[in-house]
């Protein structure tokens, strides 16, 4: 088969509406793309003209899986522009859902979407009629993340809790203290995901990546810090659009996105793990070590492993801040709108989500800017692909298909968020 | 019973953001029940496996925004037994049908630098403005109990019981003050359907209205009490313009205080 083509109308288990295309020609890879073709919905345009404050609730349904993360970004642009920091015990409290919502997606992902693609199953609920336990703990930790989001935020699915400046209602400390034992039992489930992940079959496939995340002093990255990456990258957050550009191309309704001067980089758990694997909980970091990852990982097909010491991570946080929490004064700070720019960025279950925006003394805005995790790491996902298929041609061409989809979907790509689902076309000439 | 015995459950999407048929992988305690009723036969998100169709039942999530779509959505009602759509995109054209109420090129420009590679409609319309639509759910997003509830009807042979009353009466039976009364809060609880069990008044905000107008409902009065709250007229169009922006009521209501 020195010809082939392989291709994949509509991607399964990845969130939104995509495809992959891929041409062989004499066993070389001559074309990779990987093709998004989600209805384009515009947010950027009709956020002109709403107000500051409705930011947060618009821009959380670009993602119905990680609202949390459009939520927080938008409100933390909001706060810069108008002057105002978020800190204390309502800053500890935002980090805590966003805990819930690692949780939730991580524990989806690892779960439902990627374990069947190790274990061979087209889907978790074929794989539970082999592995009941394997698939019941899945959906028991995520319902946990759903939890605490349902506590915090008032549903799990576009919370309503939070705001511009905080939140609309805080928990008093008791009220909190429902959420410990699910989030032990969820602590001692997601060490027990990183050993079983990591007993799972890996290609060998180191990959070259420039890594980007959050970098903070103190913590590992979800809410707060400066962009950085393996090489070189140290910036604040407001100049993100002077080192990374998006590109619009013709095969995607979703823009790529590029470091200026080097081209592709990565986004999501491996990069925040990278980047930060000094700053994770101590469990996390022994759970880590004890499934024989060292402080860097760079097998895309291991990401199934750093989600899991990522759950460790979020509910070893998450009982840190219930165990400190005290009841702040007020659920949020009074902002008052004046005319200037905002910038915020976050870490998304599936990495870095920038937020630009400029509003007027009125707290109308003017304009949008939104670069999600998704569309930074299309470029990755495709030179994955160009490495991963000529080293695979001796397989079938329904097993390297599968492989091919497993590729894309080491990244969790969220296509709504991106644009918003893929397909997989692989082509023989 | 063996698998082909089981009716076929399909999943749909059209431009949304996926957080209605999440709602259906958010059943984590019923999940693997339903599965044992109903054959999971085409749902991308959860599953590469594709069954043919015909389906028995289809769950419809988003809203239609592309000429593709417009075809695409006639196939899956030929191919469904019985369609609901669920949630504001499919049932009401959901924020993104904030573009009908603008020029859809300025839009595009604004987002994308090369718009020729951009194929779109003017507007974003609801599934029930191209096909008979069996029955809706509402929502942005749905409440998955609502969905469980909805399934169990399908499965029994029955219709399902889903409340037409507005957003107060479950306020009220929760014992909540009311936010408008006491707070001078807007709310747009007395005119949006019931259905996400009043959740932000229960956090001291204001309802905004993300499951739709109820039937038959006076916009227009519980505008002019907002009036009295000194809401302005801009904030009045934002306040009936959101997720359920092309809904036909609150359309109205929101065009009535536009300059």
């Amino acid at each position: 088969m020195k010809n082939k083509s392989i291709k994949v109308d509509y991607l399964a288990r990845v969130e939104g509406e995509g495809g992959l295309h891929i041409k062989i020609k004499n066993d070389k890879v001559i074309d990779v793309k990987f093709k998004i073709f989600e209805p384009p919905r515009f947010f950027e345009a009709f956020l002109r003209g709403r107000k500051f404050t409705e930011a947060p609730d618009i821009t959380a349904r670009i993602c119905g899986i990680c609202p949390i993360a459009y939520q927080m970004s938008s409100a933390h642009a909001m706060e810069m522009a108008c002057g105002v920091k978020v800190e204390g015990m309502l800053r500890a409290l935002r980090r805590l859902i966003y805990c819930g919502e690692w949780i939730e997606s991580h524990a989806l992902h690892v779960f439902m979407l990627h374990a069947p693609d190790f274990l061979g199953y087209e889907d978790a609920v074929t794989m539970a009629a082999d592995h009941p336990d394997l698939v019941k703990k899945g959906l028991k930790l995520k319902k946990i993340g759903n939890d605490l989001m349902i506590f915090l935020g008032g549903r799990e699915i576009h919370p309503v809790n939070l705001c511009v400046g905080g939140f609309y209602k805080v928990p008093t400390k008791k009220e909190l203290q429902k959420m410990v034992e699910p989030l032990k039992w969820a602590l001692e489930a997601s060490k027990e995901t990183v050993r079983f992940a990591s007993t799972l079959d890996f290609p060998e496939f180191n990959q070259d990546y420039e890594f980007v995340s959050i970098g903070h002093d103190k913590e590992y990255p979800i809410n707060e810090g400066r962009i950085i990456s393996n090489k070189g990258v140290d910036i604040p957050v407001s100049d993100f659009l002077n080192v990374f550009e998006e590109q619009h191309v013709g095969h995607s309704t979703s823009l790529h996105s590029v470091i200026k001067e080097r081209g592709a980089y990565h986004v999501g758990p491996m990069a925040r793990y990278n980047l930060n694997f000094d700053k994770l909980t101590p469990l996390a970091q022994k759970a880590a070590v004890e499934a024989g990852l060292g402080p860097e990982c760079k097998n895309p097909f291991k990401s199934i492993i750093v989600r899991a010491v990522e759950l460790v991570f979020a509910c070893e946080e998450a009982l840190r801040i219930i165990d400190e929490y005290e009841m702040p004064d007020f659920p949020y700070i009074d902002t008052t709108p004046k005319a200037g720019v905002g910038y915020g960025a976050t870490e998304a279950p599936r990495g870095l989500l920038y937020h630009r925006y400029e509003i007027d003394n009125d707290g109308v805005i003017k304009t949008a800017r939104i670069v999600a995790p998704t569309s930074q790491n299309q470029k990755v996902m495709e030179n994955d692909l160009a490495a991963f298929v000529p080293k695979n041609l001796n397989l079938s061409h329904d097993d390297l298909t599968w492989k091919c989809e497993q590729t894309i979907r080491n990244y969790d790509p969220c296509i709504s968020c991106s644009c918003h689902f893929l397909k997989l076309h692989v082509e023989c000439e | 019973m063996t698998k082909t015995q089981k009716p076929k459950l399909a999943v749909w999407k059209f431009a949304s953001c996926s957080g209605c048929q999440l709602s259906l992988l958010d059943c984590e305690n019923e999940l693997l029940a339903i599965t044992e009723k109903l054959e999971i036969a085409y749902f991308p998100k959860a599953s590469r496996a594709v069954v043919k169709g015909p389906y028995d039942l289809s769950l419809v999530e988003g809203s239609i925004t592309t000429p593709h779509d417009a075809e695409r959505i006639h196939k899956v009602r030929q191919n469904s037994k019985f369609l609901v759509s669920i949630g504001a995109c499919a049932t009401a054209g959901g924020i993104q049908a904030l573009r009908n109420f603008k020029d859809v090129k300025e839009f595009i420009s604004f987002v994308y630098a090369s718009p020729q590679y951009i194929e779109t409609l003017n507007k974003s319309t609801p599934i029930s403005d191209h096909v008979f639509v069996d029955f809706e759910l509402r929502g942005c997003p749905i409440n998955k109990y609502q969905l469980l509830e909805l399934i169990n009807a399908f499965l029994n042979k029955r219709k399902p019981v889903i409340p037409a009353y507005s957003v107060c009466m479950e306020c009220k039976r929760m014992g909540n003050i009311c936010v408008m009364v006491a707070c001078g809060t807007p709310c747009l609880g007395p005119v949006t359907q019931a259905g996400c069990g009043a959740i932000c008044p229960s956090f001291n905000r204001g309802c905004y209205g993300c499951f739709g107008p109820k039937e038959s409902v006076n916009t227009g009065s519980l505008a002019g009490w907002m009036k009295t709250l000194n809401v302005d007229e801009d904030d009045l169009v934002r306040i009936f313009r959101s997720f359920n922006a092309y809904a036909d009521s609150f359309r109205k209501e929101s065009e009535a205080h536009e300059k």
